[in-house]
């Protein structure tokens, strides 16, 4: 018996051997991803947080369609469609043999269930709004799903390719915040609170199989820890590593390898239009002028970082460089404050949210504008009460935070929102854009936008936050640019 | 035989001082201007130019440790007065009231007692905001309840002595007995509580500052700094050492200096420990 | 003594009730909205209010108080809304770190400072005795947080010992997870020492002036067998005492020290808690601390009146 069982392993062995391209010693199948955040649980489809993403998107849930790294929508649980003439209806054909990891079939009725789930009167759906022009959903057949939109959406693709557009499983919709159970190539394993999350290659996954065997994202919010974890080897890879002064370390080290790529996050001075004095547009522009954004730049992300003139990033199409309007120049500054009635210049309310870019970034921006004589007395918050306070009740002078959505410009023409902006010019142009399909036509219009808002001065434009990612170097397939919040590593492998 | 003058005073008081004159000198003159930004000349080591190095936006550290010393000074000095304001009346009060009251107050206690002190200082500050003021505020209702129990049981033990049983023989009423004969036979304890409870509220706004919460930018603290430094250990790691020993030597002298003060003016140890 | 236990027992049960209220009334006036924050900035009103609804954020206050304590009072401690799970078991899991770490500290400190007070008080007025006192009154005044910064310098930046925070949890085994909870212990010790370093000290300065010590010097006695056999057990009522006390604030001082080490503990939990306006979170974390406060108290009380039938008189 025991020695039946021996040459069986041996014969196992050998075969393993002659498989053509299996190298020796073999390239490891286990990943370490540092994150800096734990997400509160694991279900896209039902909160903001970034982190669950971070975990789940493409390896864990697949949504239809899903964005890959250059920002492109690919399939996903579709792996075809095709949209009516009058953009209207939308026809998903899905892939036959997907499966959940409870090991039931994803099929057309799974599809309808989530896509009615997330638009549902007592939705908890934190996008609910990207599934506002569905009308019916229809399923036809196990591998069909018919969507027809009560209006064209020029964004529906996108919107579906999105982690809150996560297909899941009627049977375990409601446990999925801590037993996640999707149709990706990685499931589930164990989730070590305050510490861990771990996802297993799933076998049974119907695509193509990831080089990996088990990935562990590990939770560490303190930068110094972030930094030894790394150099101990107990992390792979960090995306999204803020602790920027530590770069160059990383940078002369060849064990390791750093990337600096581009996120959708437009750093902001939000300023309320609404109130004294912020409702003259000289005083928006002193504020403009009276910012060095170099040394802004320079004191916060270590030189990593693009300046912008407006609230659009550099990467996408249609953008416009508008850094030169405001160039930084207190004495003009001075003059601009001096021409609204504050030559002795005011008292003002600077409320920071927790990231360490807004702090540091609040800390230097209240002394560049000490040096006109705006005196900005510093309140920092937590989360909790900024989106109470300042988000939701508008109760603020200024605010510093990075605008993540993709292609979020058309926040400046929504009523009530927190900016108190209000222009018609502007509104004109984003009802154009909402008519126009022609990707070139609606590059200009974003352009148009860009220049109404540099013009008015809403907000002060600061920068890009960057996406930068250290790891070992012999890592490859992490994504370079941050199109939007996840941490794909379903074509990672080791060299 | 005449009592020698304990070496923990003597030491306690010279830090204090020294502590004392850093921090008044901070008004008139510093190396630097402790707000002044230079980006260009950050996390500079320590040098001839920057005697304790710059921090991560190029400001002068020792500077920056000079007007820390004025700023943890007042928010201790804030918070043990607001205590003392609150906490010294009540517990006469208690005292001399006996029954009802004194259980109300007694309670009182043992219900802030049941929060620790900085749960207690994060609790409020998350209602009221962060900042200086409301430091002194959560540390000043600590402060009130520890004046409190220690007055209320020094009070008593005089209300039981036999002058004080004279004097309201005599008919003097409760306030006036209170005033003229208990309030300076307490006063000892209540100084050397003062003292103790000064050095906790410099622990306590350093810690809540490290947090976060304490006194905000451009004002410098001792507790911000070591929070903004611990991001910076391994590449500047000095950041994080010289605000951390501001705050143990002023803590230091502190505690020294009530210790000393104990053995003289409260040489039956009423006052209660720093825990 | 009947009497007193039911005294006690009473004004546990009130302190507890008021701990209750005080809390609850707290968190009503924090500002923030637990849906806002978990929806984000996207969210629509009407997904904000289904949130709130099956949150049970809906319900009028007293109705929401109400079923707090009646819960607590029947052992649940609701439901997490940023976890979406039992905050039974989130306490469970944070205390299966935040006890052994404050286990640890407990026993390093009284393994430093027993031995230190007792030679101290043994060497009275000599350079010992001056040293240990030294260490005392500094090792209060550094800041526990302070000296986590320097041990994360000394032992994991510049030596690489230890990891420079987090927890690999008790799965990872026994070692790797002591490894992580020793530079935490050792920084919540280390004023826990310093101050039981000095009641020690004084304690058995006491006892050494009683007779039967001077008698068993007399006798010819070593010096370690005088210390051990007879100084030592005497020493040990306030001693244990002061240790009593320190078990309650040392889960309350896990707060600053676990942020720093970034271990997922009770006290990082409850300071998370806080920041995400997990009501029901920081609500029964609060009242289980400061019940554990009370009750350790009260604990202390009546051991001391078991030992001690003299009437109290509280100070």
């Amino acid at each position: 018996m025991l020695n039946r069982a021996k040459r069986l392993a041996l014969a196992a062995a050998t075969a393993l051997a002659l498989v053509p391209g299996a190298a020796w010693p073999q390239a490891r199948t286990d990943l370490v991803v540092g994150m800096r955040l734990e997400p509160p649980h694991l279900d896209p489809t039902a909160g903001a947080a970034a982190a669950i993403d971070e975990v789940t998107y493409a390896n864990l849930f697949e949504p239809l369609t899903r964005v890959n790294a250059d920002g492109k929508v690919v399939p996903g649980l579709a792996q075809s469609w095709t949209v009516s003439k009058d953009g209207l209806t939308y026809s998903f054909r899905l892939r036959p043999n997907a499966k959940f990891h409870d090991g039931s079939a994803a099929d057309s009725a799974d599809v309808k269930f989530s896509l009615d789930r997330a638009r549902a009167a007592d939705s908890v759906n934190a996008q609910k709004a990207y599934f506002a022009a569905i009308d019916t959903v229809e399923t036809p057949d196990p591998q069909t799903v018919v969507v027809t939109l009560s209006r064209p959406d020029g964004l529906f693709l996108f919107h579906m390719a999105s982690g809150d557009a996560a297909i899941v499983a009627p049977e375990t919709a409601a446990t999925n915040k801590q037993t996640p159970v999707g149709t990706g190539p990685f499931k589930f394993e164990r989730w070590v609170s305050g510490d861990r999350v771990i996802l297993a290659r799933n076998p049974a996954y119907d695509g193509a199989q990831p080089a990996l065997d088990r990935v562990t994202f590990r939770f560490i919010s303190d930068p110094a820890a972030q930094v030894a974890a790394l150099k101990a080897g107990d992390i792979d890879t960090f995306p999204q590593f803020d602790t920027y002064e530590a770069l160059p370390e990383f940078r002369a080290n060849p064990a390791f390898m750093v990337m600096v790529g581009s996120t959708e996050g437009e750093t902001i001075l939000g300023t309320n239009n609404g109130r004294k004095p912020f409702d003259d547009v000289r005083v928006r522009r002193a504020m403009a002028h009276a910012i060095d954004r170099k040394t802004l730049i320079d004191g916060v992300l270590f030189g990593n970082g693009a300046a912008i003139g407006s609230h659009f990033p550099p990467h996408r199409a249609g953008y416009v460089d508008l850094t030169g309007m405001y160039p930084y120049d207190p004495e003009k500054a001075k003059a601009l404050l001096a021409e609204a009635g504050h030559a002795d210049g005011f008292e003002t309310t600077l409320k920071l949210p927790p990231p360490i870019y807004a702090r540091r970034s609040g800390e230097l921006i209240a002394a560049m504008l000490a040096e006109v004589g705006i005196r900005v007395k510093v309140e920092p918050m937590e989360w909790a009460p900024w989106l109470e306070k300042v988000f939701r009740g508008k109760d603020y002078d200024l605010t510093l935070i990075a605008h993540t959505e993709p292609l979020d410009i058309d926040i400046y023409g929504r009523p009530d929102y927190y900016f108190n902006y209000k222009s018609e010019r502007f509104l004109k142009v984003e009802e154009e854009l909402n008519r126009t399909q022609d990707p070139v036509k609606r590059e200009k219009l974003y352009a148009e936008q860009q220049q109404i808002l540099a013009e008015d001065a809403v907000n002060a434009f600061l920068f890009m936050l960057p996406a930068a990612t250290v790891q070992n170097a012999k890592i490859e397939g992490m994504w370079l640019n941050r199109p939007i919040q996840a941490n794909d590593v379903t074509a990672v492998r080791w060299k | 035989m005449r009592r020698r003058v304990p070496v923990s005073l003597i030491l306690g008081a010279v830090i204090t001082a020294l502590i004392l004159a850093v921090a008044l000198l901070s008004f008139v003159w510093t190396p630097f201007p402790a707000e002044q930004i230079r980006v260009v000349a950050r996390l500079r080591p320590p040098g001839p130019e920057h005697w304790l190095g710059t921090d991560h936006f190029g400001r002068d550290v020792l500077s920056m440790i000079m007007v820390g010393a004025r700023n943890s000074l007042a928010v201790g000095a804030a918070a043990v007065a607001l205590g003392a304001a609150v906490g010294v009346p009540l517990g006469l009060a208690a005292a001399s009231w006996g029954h009802w009251g004194d259980e109300a107050v007694a309670r009182l206690g043992d219900l802030l007692f049941a929060f620790p002190a900085v749960l207690t200082a994060i609790l409020l500050t998350a209602v009221l905001g962060a900042g200086a003021v409301n430091v002194v505020l959560a540390l000043g209702v600590f402060n009130a309840a520890v004046f409190a129990r220690v007055t209320r049981g020094a009070a008593f033990s005089v209300w039981r002595r036999e002058f004080v049983r004279a004097a309201l023989a005599l008919g003097r009423g409760p306030l006036s007995v209170t005033i003229i004969h208990v309030l300076p036979n307490v006063a000892g304890v209540v100084i050397v509580q003062a003292t103790v409870l000064f050095a906790v509220a410099v622990l306590n706004e350093a810690a809540l500052s490290y947090l976060g919460l304490g006194i905000q930018p451009p004002s410098p603290s001792w507790g911000k700094m070591l929070g903004d430094a611990q991001t910076f250990l391994f590449t500047a790691p000095l950041q994080a050492v010289f605000p951390g020993a501001a705050i143990a030597l002023c803590v230091l002298g502190l505690n020294l200096l009530g210790d000393g003060l104990r053995d003289v003016l409260d040489p039956r140890h009423r006052s209660a420990p720093v825990i | 003594m009947l009497a007193f236990l039911v005294r006690r027992l009473l004004t546990l049960a009130l302190t507890a009730w008021l701990a209750t209220m005080v809390v609850f009334a707290v968190l009503e006036v924090v500002p923030g909205d637990p849906a806002l924050l978990m929806l984000g900035t996207q969210a629509q009103p009407d997904t904000l209010a289904a949130l709130r609804a099956q949150m049970g954020l809906d319900q009028p206050i007293p109705v929401r108080y109400l079923r707090w304590v009646g819960g607590l009072l029947t052992g649940d401690l609701g439901t997490s809304l940023t976890y979406a799970r039992p905050v039974a078991d989130l306490v469970a899991e944070r205390l299966a770190i935040t006890l052994p770490l404050a286990a640890m500290a407990l026993v390093l400190s009284a393994v430093i400072a027993i031995p230190l007070g007792l030679t101290a008080a043994s060497r009275h007025g000599r350079a010992g005795d001056w040293a240990v006192m030294a260490f005392g009154q500094v090792g209060i005044a550094v800041p526990s947080f302070w000296f986590a910064i320097l041990l994360i310098l000394g032992f994991s930046v510049k030596l690489g010992w230890f990891p420079a925070g987090g927890f690999p949890g008790w799965q990872a085994g026994a070692g790797p997870a002591l490894k992580a909870l020793l530079l935490p212990a050792v920084a919540l010790a280390l004023p826990e020492a310093a101050i039981l370093a000095r009641v020690t000290r004084s304690a058995a300065l006491d006892t050494l002036r009683e007779d039967y010590v001077r008698t068993a010097w007399a006798k010819g006695l070593r010096r370690r067998t005088v210390l051990i056999r007879h100084v030592l057990p005497n020493a040990l009522i306030p001693v244990a005492t002061i240790l009593g006390l320190q078990c309650a604030f040392l889960i309350a001082g896990a707060v600053v020290v676990e942020n720093v080490f970034t271990l997922p503990g009770l006290g990082r939990l409850l300071y998370q808690a806080i920041g995400q306006h997990d009501l029901i979170v920081v609500q029964s974390v609060v009242v289980l601390l400061a019940m554990s406060v009370v009750v350790v108290n009260a604990l202390v009380d009546v051991a001391y009146a078991a030992i001690d039938p003299r009437p109290r008189v509280r100070t």
